[in-house]
């Protein structure tokens, strides 16, 4: 019996584990595939937002969240909800500037760099920069531009993992009615 | 689907998302005719590869040695399966002369295709990792192999394991 329960979590370990080895493999075939570290992060940016776009719905879906009324609502739901879902870990949300639009959110442990060390011709090489993206991407399709990037990061020798997200302003909405109907109603 | 259920599979999401994507920038290169089709399949194929002896190097650190190599291919089938797709390989057929194939009737990585079949041209885009990740598991047990997948009805897929005596 208790063999069982070894292998749920076994289970759910593994599964992240898929998912972090995968992120490695992309990472190497992408500094393969360019020339510096600095089209890599863009690339991982990029492919971070395509995710992000699509992750909203599907976390809509999944969590039965309303329409967040401030920035500060949306950061907890972000750090409980979100990265507790997909990733399993709750970072903490910290060092809000006074005018409410910018914070942090601070990894203790980063699941994408279990096992990761960066080799020394890649000082620049934002590992995690896929993050980034998926964020970006994921609040625009709720209407909110922000900007998020790395401020700290344990690859490099830092004590955490810190990412630091700016509300830029709020989008215009365009969208189209199926979207829209996503926004307001829950999903069940 | 019920809110356990929602949940629970929510971890899945992060892998399917992300092999959706690396499936989406292998193939966004301008040129995709025959031959780089070809190269882009083994791209997959490789990463896959390495992806799989990681995964396989931390999931047997404390399995008991396997008997033989039917043995290890009911491991792929149940063990290493539920792991990475929570479910089991639904059947296991095999010439007992080095030739194995898996049948999974509702492969998880599928179900970002529509059914119909002028999809089917683009399954083998969403197998390849998969076939490497089976022969990255299989190469950290020391076994050699070639895998190939196939689909014929959507989202049931068989996977053949071609075992290469070394």
């Amino acid at each position: 019996m208790s063999r069982q329960s070894n292998r749920t979590t076994d289970s759910k370990k593994m599964n992240s584990e898929l998912f972090t080895l995968t992120y490695g493999a992309l990472v190497t075939q992408l500094c393969k595939d360019y020339e510096n570290d600095e089209e890599v992060n863009k690339q991982l940016d990029k492919m971070g937002y395509n995710i992000g776009v699509r992750l909203i719905e599907d976390f809509l879906s999944r969590s039965s969240i309303g329409r967040c009324q401030d920035f500060r609502e949306t950061a907890d739901v972000i750090a409980k909800v979100a990265f507790k879902m997909y990733l399993g870990i709750t970072p903490s949300v910290t060092n809000w500037s006074p005018a409410g639009d910018e914070f942090s959110l601070i990894l203790e442990n980063n699941p994408l760099v279990d096992f990761v060390e960066l080799p020394d011709n890649h000082n620049t090489l934002v590992y995690s920069n896929l993050l980034c993206g998926v964020l970006r991407g994921a609040l625009e399709m709720v209407q909110m531009a922000v900007d998020v990037k790395f401020a700290q990061d344990t690859l490099r020798g830092d004590n955490v993992t810190e990412i630091r997200m700016k509300f830029i302003k709020r989008i215009e909405e365009n969208l189209p009615a199926r979207l829209s109907h996503m926004r307001n109603t829950v999903r069940g | 689907l019920s809110a356990w259920r929602r949940t629970r599979m929510a971890d899945e999401a992060p892998f399917q998302f992300l092999h959706n994507e690396v499936i989406q920038y292998i193939y966004t290169s301008a040129e995709n005719g025959e031959t780089e089709n070809g190269r882009h399949i083994a791209t997959l194929e490789n990463m896959g590869f390495r992806v799989g002896q990681g995964l396989m190097e931390r999931l047997t650190k404390d399995a008991a040695r396997f008997k033989d190599e039917l043995d290890i291919m009911k491991f792929v089938c149940k063990d290493f399966w539920t792991c990475v797709f929570k479910k089991q390989i639904d059947n296991l057929r095999t010439n007992h002369q080095g030739i194995y194939v898996l049948q999974d009737n509702k492969f998880r990585l599928l179900s970002q295709l529509s059914a119909g079949k002028q999809y089917l041209e683009h399954a083998p885009k969403y197998l390849a990792f998969t076939c490497g990740l089976v022969r990255g598991a299989l190469s950290n047990l020391g076994v050699k192999s070639i895998v190939t997948a196939e689909v014929s009805i959507m989202p049931a897929c068989k996977f053949q394991i071609m075992i290469q005596k070394m």
